[in-house]
């Protein structure tokens, strides 16, 4: 009997091996190729005399067709802002309260139902949201004091129900890879469901929830037809130094729909052409931002 | 048989998981301050019944029970509070299930849910069971440290500690020498010994000798019958009045 591998059997298996191997570390490559194609496109501006990241950043004017052009951003950045964050606000209290009720308190056939339910919201084009945001919602935020009904908290809305399913459904993953014999200890020492959930569960499955946070924020961030449609993109500062500090009602622009809506009408290489794409590489940098601070909370939370 | 000075009664108990009956009517009475020894091979519906008794089984979606359980002449499944009733019955589960909390946090669980919050009473409270788990001395310098990062004999004494933080009058073990040495499951069985002095423990256990080492009396559960309560000694010297008890007590089966 031969009890020694076969030459053709390890040649085999190396190669699975590898196979996986690319197939892990492409997707590094691919996240490199896509910043450096986008940094690519803008550098030209980025390196040239009348520009500068400071005033991309900081400025409030952006005219980029104005001969000299101004490369303002900060009304942008604060517009996307302001709905990113809005939208987190009302996403993640319904989205996690949400998961918490289907997989800790709902009886079998209601959670079938609500899964199944929420699996559709998930389905729905973002086109078709922001058509609901330009036609329905408008209509109740114009109830509310805004003109056209456009505005960040039409837009937060909006993205607050698109990323709701993406976040409830991952944090209701989470909640469930939490081991039974933690619910059944915590209920043996005597404590309510409500006081395991919050004391046990919600540690337990601290990244998994990080995680479902982030990736619908991934979303809300960069959602860009859905925002287009529902903020009304003008440029405005809703941000105040005097109170209320926050205009709600206001029409903004947003990162994405800056790009998405002026891309069409610039001319190819020019000047236009470059600085959207370094806000591009401002949108990239934002969501890395955001996952490394995550892991480094995650990171940091484990090593105690 | 009524005894009237029983901890805990139990008559005509049945526990069904969906359509699957896996208790099948159960009577048996434990006596205040003993050791009552419960064997029998897997799937007899041993752990089925330490549920029934804290009332975590309604807590398993499905599950259905049937029947009488007393503690001190009260029907437990018309007491109101449930939630006060369990801490009355603390539960030892086999590992693992350190809570994934700091060793500290583990054991001031529980009084902490009940609204404990003085500092000082809770380092006692906490010193105390871990003193009385026999746990204390080795893991008094980090407190902080995670329970699920100590080993399987300590993570078994801190559920054991955790378990007895809300001061209960019945103490139930799950087959908690199933995941630990024997060195330390002996240091565990002095803990009990001790601990009978101070309330009711019910030892289910997957080593037969264990039960006999410990029990004063034990009940012997077969796919979710009983075959046999008794004298642990008689039970366990051959002399059991019934054939398939002197069977698993020899090793034949289980």
């Amino acid at each position: 009997m031969q009890l020694q591998r076969s030459k053709w059997k390890a040649f085999y298996e190396g190669l699975i091996e590898w196979i996986i191997r690319i197939c892990g570390i492409s997707a590094v490559v691919f996240v490199f190729a896509i910043f450096i194609f986008v940094f690519w496109e803008g550098k030209g501006l980025l390196f040239s005399g009348n520009f500068s990241v400071w005033e991309l950043l900081t400025s409030e004017k952006w005219d980029p067709t104005h001969e000299p052009a101004s490369f303002g951003a900060a009304r942008i950045i604060l517009g996307t802002f302001s709905v990113a964050i809005l939208a987190m606000t009302i996403a993640v209290p319904f989205s996690l309260g949400g998961a918490i009720f289907i997989s800790e308190f709902c009886g079998a056939r209601l959670k079938e139902i609500l899964k199944v339910v929420i699996e559709l919201l998930a389905a729905i084009p973002s086109v078709v949201w922001g058509f609901i945001g330009l036609t329905v919602m408008s209509i109740f935020i114009r109830d509310l004091g805004s003109n056209t009904g456009l505005s960040v908290l039409n837009g937060a809305i909006i993205l607050a129900l698109m990323s709701m399913p993406i976040i409830l459904s991952i944090s209701e993953d989470a909640l469930k890879a939490v081991p039974d014999s933690y619910r059944e200890a915590a209920i043996g020492l005597g404590v309510t469901r409500w006081q395991m959930v919050y004391r046990v569960l919600l540690p337990g499955a601290k990244k998994g929830l990080l995680a479902a946070v982030l990736l619908g924020m991934g979303r809300v961030v960069g959602e860009t037809m859905a925002v287009l449609m529902a903020t009304g993109h003008a440029l405005n500062n809703p941000f105040d130094t005097n109170p209320p500090f926050f205009h709600a009602l206001m029409e903004v622009k947003t990162l994405t729909a800056t790009i998405a809506s002026e891309m069409g009408e610039v001319e190819r290489g020019g000047e236009h052409w470059q600085v959207l794409f370094l806000i591009g590489v401002l949108l990239f940098t934002i969501t890395f931002a955001v996952n490394m601070t995550a892991h480094l909370v995650v990171h940091g939370v484990k090593r105690k | 048989m009524v005894n009237d000075s029983a901890k805990i009664r139990v008559e005509n108990l049945k526990a069904w998981y969906g359509q699957r009956e896996v208790v099948h009517g159960i009577s048996f009475d434990v006596h205040p301050n003993e050791i009552f020894g419960i064997i029998g091979p897997a799937q007899s519906g041993k752990t089925t019944l330490l549920k029934t008794l804290n009332r975590t089984l309604e807590f398993t979606s499905g599950s259905r029970m049937q029947g009488l359980v007393e503690m001190d002449g009260q029907d437990v499944y018309n007491i109101k509070d449930v939630y006060g009733y369990r801490r009355r019955v603390g539960m030892v589960a086999p590992l693992p299930v350190g809570l994934p909390l700091s060793i500290y946090d583990n054991v001031a669980f529980a009084p902490r849910s009940f609204g404990l919050k003085d500092k000082d009473t809770l380092d006692e409270l906490v010193q105390k069971c871990l003193e009385q788990a026999a746990l204390w001395d080795e893991v008094k310098d980090r407190l902080d440290s995670l329970g699920t990062k100590l080993s399987g004999g300590q993570q078994q004494r801190l559920t054991i500690a955790r378990a007895l933080s809300h001061q209960p009058e019945v103490l139930c073990l799950d087959e908690f020498s199933i995941a630990i040495d024997p060195v330390t499951t002996m240091k565990i069985e002095d803990v009990l010994m001790e601990l009978r002095e101070s309330m009711t423990i019910i030892l289910v256990t997957n080593l037969i000798q264990q039960a006999r080492r410990l029990a004063k009396r034990t009940m012997f559960l077969l796919n979710g019958d009983l075959v046999e309560e008794g004298d642990t000694e008689k039970m366990f010297s051959g002399d059991a009045a019934n054939p398939k008890t002197n069977e698993f007590v020899s090793g034949a089966f289980g």
